[in-house]
């Protein structure tokens, strides 16, 4: 328990303060890359030697952004303008934008123009992934961000390290999922804001890093007894889901999480790479055409709500909940139907919207209180 | 947009109950209607008439994102229909109340969305046999059967479509054009581009039973040139002092370009443009009544419900619009199928980056002597509003040209405020005068 209550505030201790882990990694000569959300090719920075870490946002009022967003753009990428410029994100070699909502083509040029001192390197993935020519596009958009990445290093990136950064991203996958399959065992340790923490502290960690202390993390969990969890288990859906204080409303309500389609936790995950069958790259655009049931990539036929719905199957889970980011256009394109789709299997689903900022959960918290009595 | 769809004209020429308000002018004599806003109008309703007719035969009819390449559609002989379009017609004529209360209530959708997207996505409702709405133009807009969609306006449009095809469970034939962040289109995407042409041949001649005919594609693609060419020449030809068309009248014919950019109708049409606009420069007179105090540029798609409402609140001030970075987004030039590939790629500029859209705005605030530039802050369209203040801030700095900004939609009324568009427009009036006079004074 000792073992596991020490890697947990490892983990904690990252989320709390990732500058913290920014200067860490800068203090040991290592060089690191903000990666926006949802998607940048990691495994990328992995091979050249640098560390990844993760840009989601967070808590803060939005003053500097306000010269360059509206306010009805996404919370996250307000926050994130916001640290661009106030210069939080200070010691970053360079961010990696993807294009891959409207928002997010604007922030590439944003970020280009606002924080000049940072450079920008951008990705646009395809989103015709039924076109065969999918992956030799998005293989020569891999190229042009190992070049940016080249010109920050002065190193050029091998076919080997390439590979070594997808098996190593492959096994973090892998004690991801263990770890949420795990925790469902023990949800008296895991509450939904500890779940939500082990999750987030993946973005401010060397990958091999954090795989480490996730085994740590796992082995801790199974060497205690399976815990009997009385209340009930609910999914989470959406980007993302915080901050802290609207999670604990949850546990409150004696409601835990046991799974979760978040782009900010198992969307992550969910997807390997092919580790043979060709060049490190063409398998890394692989892993892009494989994923599935995120709202900000195309498919045909909204497979989420299905997807959804086998997700409370396998989980045990009663219901979904929808934390819906504020002017998130492709996540609200989604949610007829996979509301839909839910209240045809007969889950319930409780959505409401989220800022990050969490400075108004009054209403929220009256409108979980109630779905946990419609769960009971 | 057509005329037919919009009444889009000068306030005075405003049809009767039209955007009736205690704003509007003293009645003034009506000028006759120009015969190719006459034209125009035939063209929209020979193409709800020909969708109308397709259906009957039992031909598939598709529905368009409005940048498509359009040119393989038309070469097979298939009708097409454009939702952008039809949703901007329903938003003039102030008939999105209903559909918008539909979306955003049966239908379960945010209010955040793009208007254009909710407008139809409840009109597709109905046709689908599952809203009430009543439909204002009876139906028009017939049941497609496939889908044409590209993503060079916005990815908004990928997710509408997407939800479209399940709603009506029709395919999707998806030109997936790539976000520009270089200053130049990289081959790859070019590449991309053009093996998705190319599949879109194979695949929509084997859906709809067509067969493809590379003689009637080089004429279509031909035609298609030319018709590029003139719309480019007319939105030019308002570089003349004073210039020879109140500037939002242009918008009229942007239906021709957007729905027929194929067709040898727009040809006639544009070449009859070109004539009218000609004349007034040779004859010194223009379809915009008044002194033209100032000349400006319009950034963003048109504020389609309150349209009347700017043209008067410009008309007020002798302010005409004689630039916008919209119009000309159909002003697509190539000469093969790589070029057509490159060419869709960045035909409109909520596909470019920054610096290329900073380009084309500046050389056309230069080339039209624009004094200020008047930039709508669409609700709907997160593409434009999350980058432009940052567009505008550097284009005003280099050009030495002011700007203000509104909100409003394209579509949606609720966003909208007649006092703050005035306001703006006062104060833009105040400092482009204040220019007007230390240019004069040296």
């Amino acid at each position: 328990m000792a073992e596991l209550e020490k890697n947990l505030a490892l983990l904690k201790a990252a989320c709390d303060d990732p500058k913290r882990m920014l200067e860490k990694y800068l203090s040991e000569g290592k060089q690191v890359i903000g990666c926006f959300a949802p998607y940048t090719p990691e495994q990328l920075v992995c091979a050249a030697g640098m560390v990844p870490m993760g840009l989601w946002g967070g808590q803060t009022e939005y003053q500097l952004a306000k010269s360059y967003l509206p306010a009805f753009a996404c919370p996250v990428m307000q926050a994130n303008m916001e640290f661009g410029l106030s210069g939080v994100y200070k010691g970053l070699s360079a961010v990696i934008i993807p294009a891959i909502c409207d928002t997010l083509r604007c922030m590439t040029q944003n970020w280009r123009f606002g924080v000049k001192e940072i450079p920008m390197i951008p990705i646009v993935y395809p989103q015709n992934r039924k076109s065969r020519a999918a992956v030799d596009y998005l293989v020569s958009e891999f190229e042009a961000v190992l070049v940016m990445l080249a010109t920050i290093t002065g190193n050029m990136v091998s076919e080997a390290s390439l590979s070594r950064a997808i098996r190593i991203y492959n096994a973090h996958n892998a004690v991801m999922r263990e770890f949420c399959d795990t925790a469902n065992d023990h949800l008296d340790v895991i509450t939904p804001s500890v779940r939500h923490m082990v999750m987030k502290s993946a973005w401010f960690f060397d990958k091999e890093e954090h795989t480490e202390i996730m085994r740590g993390v796992i082995d801790g969990l199974k060497a205690l007894p399976r815990y009997d969890y009385p209340g009930k288990r609910v999914v989470l859906t959406g980007i993302a889901c915080e901050p802290d204080a609207l999670l604990d409303i949850f546990a409150e309500n004696g409601i835990a999480v046991v799974g979760d389609d978040l782009a900010q936790e198992s969307r992550q995950y969910r997807t390997d790479a092919p580790e043979s069958g060709g060049g490190a790259l063409k398998r890394l655009a692989a892993q892009w055409m494989l994923r599935t049931g995120c709202s900000l990539i195309h498919e045909d036929g909204k497979p989420r709500g299905p997807m959804l719905v086998k997700l409370c199957r396998d989980t045990g889970a009663d219901g979904v909940v929808l934390s819906l980011m504020k002017f998130c256009d492709p996540e609200e394109y989604d949610v007829p139907y996979f509301m839909k789709d839910l209240k045809a299997a007969g889950i319930p689903c409780l959505s409401f919207e989220t800022d990050q900022l969490g400075d108004s959960l009054g209403q929220t918290a009256t409108r979980i209180e109630s779905f946990a009595e419609i769960l009971s | 947009m057509s005329e037919a769809e919009m009444n889009v004209r000068s306030p005075e020429t405003l049809p009767a109950g039209q955007e009736a308000s205690s704003a509007a002018p003293a009645a003034k004599p009506k000028r006759p209607k120009a015969k190719s806003l006459i034209m125009i109008g035939e063209q929209t309703q020979a193409l709800f008439d020909s969708a109308r007719e397709a259906k009957a035969r039992g031909e598939m009819v598709g529905w368009s994102a409005s940048i498509f390449p359009q040119e393989i559609a038309e070469t097979l002989g298939l009708v097409v229909l454009y939702p952008e379009n039809h949703s901007a017609g329903i938003a003039a004529r102030h008939q999105s109340d209903p559909f918008l209360q539909e979306c955003e209530g049966s239908l379960g959708y945010s209010n955040d969305l793009c208007a254009y997207a909710k407008v139809n996505l409840a009109y597709a409702s109905v046709l689908n046999g599952e809203s009430e709405v009543e439909l204002p133009d009876g139906g028009k807009m017939v049941k497609p059967d496939f889908l044409l969609l590209t993503n060079n306006i916005c990815n908004q449009l990928t997710k509408w479509y997407e939800n479209l095809s399940k709603q009506l469970n029709i395919p999707i034939f998806f030109i997936d054009t790539c976000y520009n962040p270089w200053d130049h289109v990289t081959e790859s995407r070019v590449r991309y581009v053009r093996a998705q042409i190319d599949d879109l041949i194979r695949d929509l001649c084997a859906f709809t039973g067509k067969t493809w005919d590379d003689e009637r594609f080089q004429e279509v693609m031909r035609i298609s040139q030319r018709n590029s060419y003139l719309w480019e020449r007319a939105n030019n030809l308002q570089e003349k002092k004073p210039a020879p068309l109140s500037g939002f009248e242009l918008f009229n014919y942007m239906s021709c370009m957007v729905c027929n950019r194929g067709k040898t109708s727009t040809t006639a049409i544009l070449e009859q443009l070109n004539a009218e606009i000609e004349k007034h420069i040779e004859e010194g007179t223009s379809t915009y009544r008044g002194d033209q105090n100032f000349r400006v540029s319009w950034d963003g798609i048109a504020c389609w419900p309150y349209l009347s409402h700017n043209l008067r609140t410009l008309k007020k001030h002798g302010i005409n619009m004689v630039a916008s970075s919209y119009g000309k987004a159909w002003a697509i030039e190539y000469e093969d199928l790589d070029g057509m590939a490159r060419a869709y790629c960045i035909a409109s500029t909520n596909g470019d980056n920054l610096t290329t859209m900073l380009s084309r705005r500046l050389e056309a605030l230069r080339r039209m002597g624009c004094e200020g530039t008047i930039y709508h802050v669409n609700r709907s369209c997160k593409v434009m509003d999350c980058q432009m203040m940052e567009v505008q801030r550097q284009l005003s700095r280099i050009a030495g040209v002011p700007f203000t900004s509104f909100d409003g939609d394209q579509a949606d009324y609720r966003n909208y405020s007649e006092a703050q568009f005035e306001t703006r427009i006062e104060g833009l009036v105040e400092i482009m005068k204040q220019n007007k006079e230390a240019k004069a004074n040296g």
